[in-house]
């Protein structure tokens, strides 16, 4: 929807009539500013005028403004964890990949040759395996580092975006099979959904790392982190199967059946015919539930995980920064944020272009 | 300290695992996996460069140097309150150095063998510097701030019904509520375990303006813990405990170690290594307890570097002195 065009001086105008047009209006508009003068000053003083941005020590925070000097000082355990330093560049080179796949995944209708198309679905479908590799290491001279060195925002992503790119199709081919006239499928599909959606995602990370490892056979043990990654995995799938659910129920009748007329076999007439609309109608939901995701994987904390929230915690029980919690958390959130918003901002562009 | 219900149950339904020869396990592997938590002052918390240390931490170090020779030769492997029982039921870890209370049920249902004490932790006072009071015995007609619903409220109950004091309760539902209640001035003394208390200190606006008491009022004695039916890993564990309190007693320190070299004390003799067999029963090298304070220092050394008087928590050593010195710590004779 385009709002219609005003000229600057009505802009003005109009800005004035809602703010003191009447004496309610007017009173509320006073009393906001007052909120606004007792509250931004404050923040600004204590965030930036006040705040310590050189040193090394926490003895450095001399003002009594907020002391950046944390975030200096622990940069590296607040991004990486307890990743060994020596080792960091695989992380760095591994992050450079993501970035530069995600560009060119972001404006692949730029890309004309078919061969260009094709090495980049060579590279999207290789990429996992190739950043695993290098995180975990154990090949050509790369010594092994075990996920539970694993940490800060860089475990935070690696649970969000693994958690994102299996719930997907696996969200798809439940909603799929939700609908299918296969019973057996259909209630296998729906007992999936319903059990996985009634309960908390806390809940699930509880089975994952205390229970299951109880149920194994002596001496096997399964890396924990891995077993996070499932039970996350299988939890946003259920969400996801019932979000593309509604984009499928809401597709006309009319397109299924001229799907099937014009001689489509079922897989063919829901990738080429169904999917395309069904998911570009949900594409919102989709999303939504991709950064609450992201949002929910700092629960893992509380299994013994240092994801990105929970080593501020970590770092801050040093007893010499035990104050300084507070700085942690808004960097992490400030963050948070950016990561949420740029992909609600994505999400805005890709409901705009149209579906194929 | 909380058991959890859940673990409880699973472990009684399921019958304790028995892992046999953690102490082969591991000199094979080369290093120890200990279970510590997800960061606590003291206990167990990232130094500057981002590598372990505090009390627990402590343990775990003085195990490998005494079984590897080498106390760096350790995993660390940070746990929950909740996942620490089954990390180590299920063989995840080594032994569980989390500050965690030792009692009957863990010791006997969980299929815990706790080792020993490392820390007599238990319930104490906070109050400002400037009130000079020394013991709590001084409190007559305090306000105290403390949590609603624990154990805490009836151990003060009792303690000053015992000493016929007078006080007044302000009881609030979170700690941080407490602590920053306490620190705005709005009661004379604030009460928790001593070890949480020593935490919230450094929160307070000048920390220097507080002290702990000495007296501790309840019991959280505080160990490490090894799986059931392991008596020689057990063993090892126990007696590296008692090495530590032993190499205080008999004052050796990690600088003044290499001067007993031609000691005629036969105890220090046992404990370099240098006569008996303590080493040889343990199945570890005769030198291990000398490794143990080479690596880390004696009792004494570990706790004012974690949490006593060099640290910034300082914690007064009040149970935690020498049986000499007026404490209840006292090293079972090592021969």
């Amino acid at each position: 929807m385009k709002t219609p065009f005003i000229h600057n001086k009505n802009r003005y105008q109009q800005l004035y009539k809602a703010l003191f047009g009447s004496t309610i209006n007017t009173v509320l508009t006073i009393i906001s500013l007052y909120f606004l003068y007792l509250t931004i000053p404050p923040i600004i003083n204590w965030t930036i005028i006040e705040a310590n941005w050189l040193g090394s020590n926490a003895s450095d925070c001399t003002n009594d403004g907020a002391c950046w000097v944390y975030i200096s000082v622990w940069w590296q355990q607040l991004l990486f964890g307890q990743y060994p330093s020596e080792q960091i560049w695989r992380l760095v080179l591994c992050s450079g990949l993501f970035i530069v796949l995600l560009i060119a995944l972001i404006f692949h209708k730029h890309l004309c040759t078919p061969l260009q198309k094709r090495l980049l679905l060579i590279s999207t479908l290789f990429y996992p395996v190739i950043a695993f590799a290098l995180m975990y290491g154990g090949f050509l001279g790369l010594p092994i580092v075990e996920t539970r060195f694993w940490g800060g925002l860089f475990l935070t992503l690696v649970i969000a975006v693994v958690g994102i790119v299996t719930s997907f199709p696996l969200g798809l081919l439940l909603a799929l099979g939700r609908q299918s006239t296969l019973k057996i499928i259909r209630l296998f599909c729906i007992g999936f959904i319903e059990l996985w959606r009634g309960v908390p995602l806390i809940t699930v990370l509880f089975m994952a790392s205390v229970m299951f490892p109880l149920f194994m056979p002596q001496g096997v043990n399964v890396d924990s982190l891995l077993r996070v990654l499932v039970g996350v995995s299988l939890f946003a799938a259920a969400y996801m199967a019932e979000i593309i659910r509604g984009g499928l129920q809401a597709i006309p009748k009319g397109q299924y059946e001229a799907a099937k007329a014009t001689g489509l076999s079922y897989w063919q007439s829901m990738f080429i015919i169904i999917l395309p609309q069904a998911i570009t109608l949900v594409i919102p939901g989709i999303v939504s539930a991709f950064i609450s995701l992201i949002k929910e994987t700092t629960l893992v904390y509380i299994i013994g995980m240092f994801d990105f929230l929970g080593i501020v915690q970590f770092t801050a029980s040093n007893s010499e920064w035990i104050r300084y919690t507070k700085e942690g958390y808004i960097f992490v959130g400030l963050i948070f944020w950016v990561i949420c918003y740029s992909l609600s901002r994505y999400s805005r562009t890709l409901e705009k272009k149209p579906s194929h | 300290m909380h058991t959890i219900t859940a673990s409880l149950l699973f472990s009684a339904l399921l019958a304790p695992t028995v892992f046999a020869g953690t102490l082969d396990t591991v000199k094979e592997r080369g290093n120890i996996k200990c279970g510590v938590t997800n960061g606590l002052t003291g206990f167990s918390n990232p130094d500057k460069q981002g590598n372990w240390e505090g009390m627990d931490v402590d343990v775990c170090r003085a195990i490998a140097a005494a079984v590897l020779g080498d106390s760096n030769k350790v995993t660390y492997v940070p746990t929950s309150s909740k996942t620490r029982f089954t990390a180590l039921q299920t063989g995840e870890i080594d032994i569980l150095s989390r500050v965690t209370t030792w009692t009957l049920s863990r010791d006997s249902k969980l299929g815990l063998n706790f080792a020993g004490v490392n820390l007599y932790d238990g319930q104490g006072f906070m109050v400002r510097k400037d009130l000079g009071i020394k013991s709590a015995k001084e409190l007559n007609g305090a306000s105290i701030c403390m949590n609603t619903g624990t154990s805490t409220e009836t151990n003060i109950a009792d303690f000053f019904n015992a000493n016929n004091l007078s006080y007044k309760t302000v009881l609030f539902e979170k700690s941080s509520e407490v602590a920053s209640a306490y620190d705005l001035g709005r009661c004379d003394v604030y009460t928790s375990d001593k070890s949480g208390l020593a935490a919230q200190r450094l929160k307070m606006q000048n920390p220097d303006d507080h002290i702990i008491l000495e007296d501790t009022i309840s019991k959280e004695p505080l160990g490490p813990a090894v799986r059931h039916g392991d008596d020689e890993w057990f063993d090892v564990v126990k007696w590296t405990l008692m090495a530590l309190i032993e190499a205080e007693e008999l004052n050796i320190t990690q600088s003044n170690i290499n001067t007993f070299k031609n000691t005629k004390n036969p105890r220090i003799a046992r404990f370099l290594g240098t006569s008996g067999d303590n080493g040889k029963n343990l199945k570890l090298a005769p030198e291990w307890s000398a490794n143990i304070v080479k690596a880390v220092g004696n009792y004494g050394e570990i706790y004012a570097r974690n949490v006593g008087e060099q640290s910034l928590l300082k914690i007064p050593r009040g149970l935690n002195k020498l049986w000499s010195d007026g404490g209840i710590l006292y090293a079972i004779p090592l021969h």
